[in-house]
């Protein structure tokens, strides 16, 4: 506790280092994710060759990882443009298959009447499938957030700073006291991301509260994950 | 490109063959080590998933615990249990099969929740006793989902063996430790697409494996996504089953 | 002969589903329990094959307490078709129905070839003996369900909704085979199901229940038709409108019935016998 104390500079240092390397990547794997998903969704062809690259994708290991982008894209191996780009193709990886399913999941009565009360293509999408699909991609999302934010401390083994860099530091120094104290403020961190995020979906997806959506959702969601 | 052709000169060059440090046997060292972690957690697991799954009893625990598992940042992991065991392969041991438990814990019980609840019904309606059951009814039925789940914990314990060899002397990740060490790329680059490769055969062999225990008769991969007449309470949400961090 | 004895039946969340029920159920004839959501119907079902015990009261089997019989043997005694036909999903339609006297070792050979002669009985066609139940219509999964039911030949024979899921075109046929059925095994049945029309058709004793499976009525159709107990009956039955309440009105020579609207419903003609009667109260 003494050394927890004595550091708060340190540990806050970090967790912004963290915030910044792990933020983006949920951010832009939402983004990128939802066109994809749609197009795996849409199209049959689409489907097989997208749910079959995000696959692969995740199951590579992270550190080979981040060693590999560099020599495709060019940035240095220490740049946290480089943890970025890892982090968000596992999010991607994790989010497509999400978001096919979603939509997928998506009632085809529902579909049926907003075509026939005249929705027209992309009003269907943005205001129909993609508000009702909302909860399986919260689901998805805040299993990328939790999972960004811990994924994003192995950076620390090729010293891109982040709060993994309190174990590396902390294995090397032998000081457990800062190897927990960065284990509690990932977590805590994830919990917060987490938490900010089921927020936003009250917010969002106000309808969600009613029980039967939101299991539903949570179904699918889990489904999605455990064949992803 | 060229940083590839380097990266592939290196894994093809004779010299990185040979002794206990070389490519065949690093790589052996990182199978092994993987499958024993999956072994070790899947005796642990499967038992007391399909008991969960069985019972229904004891579900929240296990989907707080591995949720809470899932958080924890593996690196932290090992780095912590390497200060209280010291150097060696005793703290990746434990580690890896702590971070194996949750997924396949999840996909042994999930393989059971994911059954009709009419089919585990009727089957006891005509007469069989619980373990007949749990033998000739669940197990098959839950198998491909009990897979999925030593699959995602087989590809996680693959990445984070790559990990541990920042606290022991242990698998393939020696390789991208010691190229990080004397800033020899073509070694860190060759040591990486060496577990990468690893990794896609361990998940190519996971997928067929995965298709061959689907029961004949059970048309679609995935359980059914809506079951209206379950009789249990609808799962939460179990981050468990997803794969886990690397 | 199954007696109920004074059975209630409280879950453990507090519903009472079932409060001091006693009656009666006849061998070989087909008692119908017939109610809506909640009347406790599928829960008295259930309790005759141990699925659900009574937390108070007894039920007899031909005079033995089933209270004192192992559940699992119980059941293997005992026939159940279900809505859902509860088939083993990856099992073929011949190892579904060998369930029971493959659990009961049976050898596998004898068990398969009384299976298939099963299968004929239910009017399903042989070649279907190697399919997986997701490769069959729902009525043919239904009419695997009923194989498996029969298949340690039984002298009881519990059927919960079994018609419930498949179109009414296939249902009519459904119900016709099952008096078909019954006409020659004579088996003790006992059916549940929220509909008045094919409680009608199958039950040679009908009992409706309200709330709580509390009774309302026993008695063969044709005394409940004639005589509703009380409103609730009498409305449940509907004894008092439509096609239930006929009247007669002669025009030129023939005798029409007309229903509670002024509808014609029919003629009246002189009785004649015929092979298959749907009249429920044709002798069978």
């Amino acid at each position: 506790m003494t050394w927890f104390w004595s550091n708060l500079d340190l540990l806050w240092d970090r967790t912004l280092d963290h915030l910044i390397l792990s933020v983006p990547p949920i951010l832009l794997s939402f983004l990128i994710a939802v066109p994809l998903g749609w197009l795996a969704n849409r199209y049959r062809a689409g489907r097989g060759v997208i749910l079959t690259a995000s696959g692969l994708l995740y199951a590579i290991p992270s550190l080979p990882l981040f060693f590999v982008i560099p020599a495709i894209v060019g940035t240095s191996l220490r740049s946290p443009l480089n943890l970025v780009i890892a982090l968000t193709i596992y999010g991607v990886a994790l989010m497509v298959r999400v978001v096919a399913d979603g939509l997928a999941s998506v009632d085809k009565d529902v579909r049926q009447s907003a075509v026939a009360v005249g929705y027209s293509g992309w009003s269907i999408f943005w205001q129909v499938e993609l508000p009702l699909a909302g909860p399986v991609l919260l689901a998805g999302l805040r299993v990328v957030a939790v999972s960004t934010v811990s994924l994003a401390t192995v950076g620390a083994v090729i010293g891109a700073q982040s709060l993994g860099s309190l174990f590396t530091d902390g294995f090397q120094r032998g000081i457990q006291a800062e190897i927990i104290a960065g284990i509690v403020l990932t977590v805590a961190l994830a919990l917060l991301l987490d938490g900010a995020l089921v927020l936003l979906g009250r917010v969002l997806l106000p309808w969600t509260r009613l029980a039967a959506t939101d299991r539903r959702a949570v179904r699918v969601a889990r489904i999605a994950e455990a064949s992803a | 490109m060229n940083l590839f052709v380097d990266a592939v000169n290196w894994i093809l060059d004779p010299a990185n063959f040979a002794g206990p440090g070389g490519i065949p046997a690093r790589t052996i060292e990182h199978l092994v080590f993987t499958l024993v972690a999956v072994l070790m957690a899947s005796v642990i697991a499967i038992p007391v998933g399909f008991l969960i799954g069985h019972t229904g009893r004891g579900r929240s625990l296990a989907v707080a615990t591995s949720g809470g598992l899932r958080a924890i940042p593996t690196l932290g992991l090992l780095t912590l249990v390497a200060l209280w065991v010291g150097i060696g392969l005793g703290a990746p041991y434990v580690a890896l099969t702590v971070l194996a438990i949750p997924p396949i814990l999840a996909g042994a019980y999930a393989g059971f929740e994911a059954i009709d609840r009419s089919v585990i019904d009727s089957a006891r309606s005509v007469g069989m006793s619980e373990s007949q059951i749990v033998g000739t009814v669940e197990i098959p039925l839950g198998l491909p989902l009990l897979i999925a789940g030593i699959r995602s914990a087989t590809l996680q314990v693959v990445a984070t063996a790559t990990l541990a060899a920042y606290v022991a002397d242990v698998g393939l990740g020696r390789f991208l430790f010691a190229g990080l060490k004397t800033r020899d790329y073509a070694e860190m680059l060759g040591g990486s697409l060496l577990v990468i490769l690893l990794a896609l055969v361990l998940e190519g062999i996971f997928t067929v494996v995965q298709r061959l225990v689907v029961p004949r008769g059970v048309a679609s991969q995935r359980p059914p996504v809506d079951r209206a007449r379950s009789a249990r309470p609808v799962p939460g949400i179990d981050p468990a089953i997803t794969k886990g961090t690397h | 002969m199954i007696e109920f004895r004074s059975v209630s039946k409280q879950f453990p969340d507090g519903t009472l589903a079932v409060d001091d029920f006693s009656l009666t159920l006849p061998s070989r004839q087909t008692t119908v329990l017939v109610g809506s959501s909640g009347s406790g119907k599928t829960t008295l079902l259930r309790m005759i094959n141990r699925m659900v015990d009574p937390s108070s009261g007894t039920i007899e089997i031909d005079g033995a307490d089933i209270a004192q019989l192992e559940p699992v043997p119980l059941r293997r005694g005992i026939g159940y078709v279900m809505q859902d036909s509860g088939l083993l999903p990856h099992r073929t339609v011949i190892d579904n129905v060998a369930t029971v006297p493959l659990l009961r070792g049976v050898p596998r050979k004898k068990a398969r070839a009384e299976a298939l002669t099963l299968l004929d009985t239910v009017g399903l066609d042989q070649t279907l003996a190697d399919r997986y139940p997701s490769q069959l219509s729902g009525g043919q999964q239904q009419r695997v369900g009923v194989a498996r039911g029969l298949a340690v030949n039984p002298n009881i024979l519990l059927m919960d909704e079994p018609f419930g899921a498949v179109d009414p075109i296939v249902r009519a046929e459904l119900q016709q085979e099952l008096i078909r059925l019954q006409s020659e095994l004579g088996k003790t049945v006992v059916f549940v199901t929220h509909d008045i029309e094919e409680a009608f058709l199958l039950g040679d004793q009908v009992v409706i229940l309200r709330d709580g499976g509390r009774i309302a009525q026993v008695g063969a159709p044709a005394e409940i038709l004639a005589n509703p107990a009380d409103d609730f009956v009498a409305s449940f039955v509907g004894a008092d409108r439509g096609k239930r309440a006929l009247h007669l009105e002669r025009r030129g020579d023939s005798d029409l019935l007309l229903d509670s609207e002024g509808r014609l419903a029919g003629v009246l003609v002189e009785p004649r016998q015929t092979a298959h009667s749907p009249d429920p109260q044709a002798p069978r």
